[in-house]
């Protein structure tokens, strides 16, 4: 019989071999071991959709940066397709480096305990050879340092009540990272939300998004968490808030790979879950928020650094327009190119050198523009870029926050 | 979000679209659902290559024989001669360097030793003034060690009928041969990205060495992804006139062509959204009040003006089913027979009659559904079908010359 359309929710079929995706895949070009996209995607999946022993343990050195699909002019889903083989039929089982690391949200309640004593050990140089030999975490990366107070503590004594004065209101998705290692991005948040006249609300259950358990085959702990995050979701979008965070991987996570991984249905709170920039922009457009800023803010050159995943949202625009309004500022849109830490994968000894030679044409290009501070939504980024460049790395949230007159904001949006 | 224009597709039309609209102070965006078709340019733009199989010495004296709703005789000789000076500049403004000109074509050769005419040619490859002049008496035609996209007999061959000897040799150098530890990517692409300042000069050294007594050094284009720098310093070392022939896409300098031009667009204060798609337009009266994409959602784009250079069959611009030839965003009134027989010829070798299918337009651009002209909307590029691009070697004056006939008002 004939098919007059596509049987693959991932258009595998839909692949002309134009190879349009490997000029874009930043593995590609700096490890000859990895197949490519359009090989290790649609071309191997003929393959292994007859015999799953045509897998290839390659496949690992994917970053599942979804630049391939974003460059692929017949919307074939190729990060997906090779995300889901991985899944599907790799047969190794996940060692416990890769245990740990993924588990952000278990390893940061545990450190944010113990530091600042783990931050301590962490860099201590002997600690940092030994977790290179023995666990195959490499020794120049410097993990990022826990926070002795989560931000979920600081909220609820310092926050919390005052949220209930705001009639509209969104709930943050914090993540691991605002949480167990730099609550000021969440303070930053609830500030600039505040002034805007937007109170925040924090959903009890929330989980890790998942990302780097997908990202390192633990799917059943993925999977758990998604569907706590999902019930948390629901609850918040029918108490009327929308959700929102300020890291571009866990929204794409929650709105992507939940359903297009996992297998969990979302569509019914999809278009509820966005970025802090994109849900802000919405507002001023329409003309619900205002924003003052400052007087005399220096004229900062900043640079804005697209993550990739922010990349496959589609949703830089959002944070490019909101940098845009702050007066005297100059904006530079950087290259489109990955800065090759992946989450979790640049940390992992094998990886190390990829990583940064992926990085390498993005920190040509920020020294090239030598700016005042990189601007970015992504929190691997930020680290990647700060351990490899001189520069300072901050979440547009985080430059708003700091560039509002806070008062005069505050009363420009209380009606 | 608020735009003055939206132009949907991001390939050399909507570019120039874009590019014009934002050099004239508008707020613009692009909507480009992957990458266009420049990644397979020959690194020529053609104008008018051949009318009814014959070839085309001057394009402007030949439009009068092309048929009544071919594009350029849409714009007109006279406005055609308005726009053609405005190309280059616009080019060299982007930081693509180009040769040659409207007045007569100029021609190149092709990846399999052809001679072809061309209007404008980056400067990576070499142009002719005549088709049966070749000014190289011996050449030497570099290929890198089992780089397979590239077929340097052929080229040899073709050179021969024009009277040129060729060596054919290879090289290479360590950077590269990293890359033939996998068997499927040793692609231009993948060259070109491999091959930093210490690359170029290494094979710089073995360029020069394999073609001390050749007059000219032909090699494939693996050379300036993202730039033209590399390839300036190439030349400069090998000191002694060196040209690319383009290879199998995905093609380099076409790709560098895309960024240059994005990157000129983006520094204009142009918002360009890679990867996104546009689902479907809401409209008031006859004018689009909004369009909405997969990655925004709910959220609706505005603009006063959208232009649409969504290209056509091998871009989604045009989609066929078994019985209808549909434009799928707006559903636009589209040009074709409804018998399906007269949609193709069985000889794969003939000019193929969907190639000219294209949506219906008025002499403003505009174009129309059920019979009602969209008043905001205007089609650019190869949507507009009318003509057998590939057959005429026509498609980037199409795609250029009608994206800036609606962009500028004579």
């Amino acid at each position: 019989m004939l098919e007059f359309s596509n049987i693959s929710p991932n258009n595998f079929e839909q692949c002309v071999k134009c190879t349009v995706c490997t000029v874009y895949c930043p593995v590609t070009a700096v490890n000859p071991l990895y197949p490519g996209p359009k090989q290790a995607g649609p071309d191997g999946e003929r393959y292994r959709l007859k015999r799953s022993d045509f897998y290839n343990e390659a496949l690992k050195y994917c970053l599942n940066c979804k630049r391939c699909e974003v460059a692929c002019p017949s919307g074939v889903r190729i990060g997906d397709i090779i995300q889901q083989a991985r899944i599907n039929y790799s047969h190794g089982s996940v060692g416990l480096r890769d245990r740990l690391l993924a588990s952000t949200d278990m390893m940061g309640g545990i450190a944010t305990r113990l530091s600042p004593t783990i931050n301590g050990i962490l860099r201590f140089i002997p600690v940092k050879i030994v977790l290179d030999q023995v666990m195959g975490i490499d020794r120049h990366r410097t993990f990022p340092a826990y926070t002795p107070r989560k931000f979920t503590t600081w909220f609820r004594r310092h926050a919390a009540k005052n949220q209930q004065r705001y009639l509209r209101r969104v709930s943050y998705f914090h993540g691991c990272y605002v949480n167990y290692n730099f609550p000021r991005l969440g303070k930053d948040f609830v500030k600039l939300f505040n002034a805007c006249g937007i109170g925040v609300d924090l959903m009890p259950g929330e989980k890790c998004c998942g990302v780097a358990k997908i990202a390192n085959r633990m799917i059943k702990q993925a999977t758990d968490a998604a569907r706590i995050n999902l019930r948390e979701i629901r609850h918040a979008v029918d108490s009327g808030n929308d959700v929102v965070a300020t890291s571009s991987t866990c929204i794409l996570t929650m709105r992507e790979e939940y359903p297009h991984l996992l297998g969990l249905d979302n569509a019914d709170v999809r278009d509820n879950i966005m970025t802090a920039t994109r849900y802000l922009y919405q507002l001023i457009e329409r003309g619900e928020v205002k924003l003052v800023f400052k007087q005399n803010i220096p004229p900062y050159h900043l640079a804005y650094h697209t993550p990739c995943h922010m990349a496959k949202l589609g949703w830089g625009v959002y944070s490019i327009e909101l940098l845009k309004m702050i007066p005297g500022v100059m904006i530079t849109v950087l290259d489109n190119n990955c800065c090759g830490i992946a989450g979790t994968y640049g940390f992992k000894k094998e990886n190390y050198d990829y990583s940064q030679a992926i990085g390498k044409t993005l920190f040509d290009s920020i020294t090239r523009e030598n700016p005042d501070f990189v601007v970015t939504d992504c929190e691997t980024c930020k680290w990647q870029i700060e351990m490899s460049t001189p520069y300072r790395v901050v979440n547009p949230i985080s430059i708003l926050a700091d560039t509002i007159d806070f008062e005069a904001t505050r009363q420009a949006n209380s009606k | 979000m608020k735009f003055d224009t939206i132009i949907i597709g991001g390939g050399l039309s909507g570019l120039t679209a874009a590019i014009t609209a934002a050099e004239h102070g508008q707020h613009v965006a692009i909507i480009s659902s992957g990458q266009s078709a420049l990644h397979f340019s020959s690194g020529s733009f053609e104008l008018l290559g051949s009318v009814n199989g014959v070839h085309v010495t001057n394009p402007i004296d030949a439009i009068d024989l092309l048929h009544d709703n071919h594009p350029y005789r849409l714009i007109g000789r006279e406005q055609m001669l308005n726009l053609l000076p405005l190309v280059q500049p616009m080019l060299t403004r982007a930081g693509v360097a180009t040769t040659g000109n409207h007045f007569a074509n100029r021609y190149r050769l092709t990846p399999l030793g052809k001679i072809k005419p061309a209007w404008i040619t980056l400067d990576d490859f070499a142009t002719f003034d005549r088709p049966d002049r070749i000014p190289w008496r011996n050449v030497a035609i570099v290929n890198i060690a089992d780089f397979q996209d590239f077929f340097p007999t052929f080229i040899a061959r073709g050179l021969r009928e024009h009277g040129v000897e060729s060596t054919i040799a290879s090289t290479s150098i360590k950077e590269i041969d990293n890359l033939r530890k996998s068997s499927t990517e040793m692609r231009a692409a993948t060259i070109a990205r491999v091959l930093d300042y210490n690359a170029i000069c290494s094979l710089a050294g073995r360029i020069k060495s394999v073609g001390r007594s050749a007059d000219a050094i032909l090699m494939p284009a693996i050379v300036g992804l993202y730039d033209d720098l590399l390839l300036r310093q190439l030349r400069r070392l090998v000191n002694k006139p060196l040209y690319f022939i383009s290879t199998m896409p995905t093609s380099v300098p076409g790709v560098r062509t895309q960024m240059q031009l994005n990157r000129y667009f983006t520094n204009l204060g142009g918002i360009f959204m890679p990867g996104d798609t546009v689902t479907h337009a809401a409209l008031k009266g006859n004018s689009i009040e909004a369009i909405f994409t997969i990655n925004h959602g709910p959220e609706p784009l505005t603009a006063n003006k959208f232009i649409l250079a969504s290209g056509s069959f091998i871009s989604h611009g045009l989609a066929a089913t078994p019985s209808r030839v549909i434009e799928p965003i707006f559903n636009l009134d589209v040009n074709f027979p409804t018998d399906r027989a007269q949609w193709f010829s069985k000889n794969i070798n003939e000019a193929q009659p969907f190639m000219e299918f294209g949506v219906k337009i008025d002499e403003n651009w505009h174009p129309s559904i059920n019979g009602k002209t969209i008043s905001n909307l205007q089609c650019v590029g190869s949507i507009i079908g009318g003509c057998n691009s590939i057959k005429e070697g026509s498609g980037a004056g199409v795609a250029m010359l009608s994206a800036l006939a609606v962009s500028i008002k004579s």
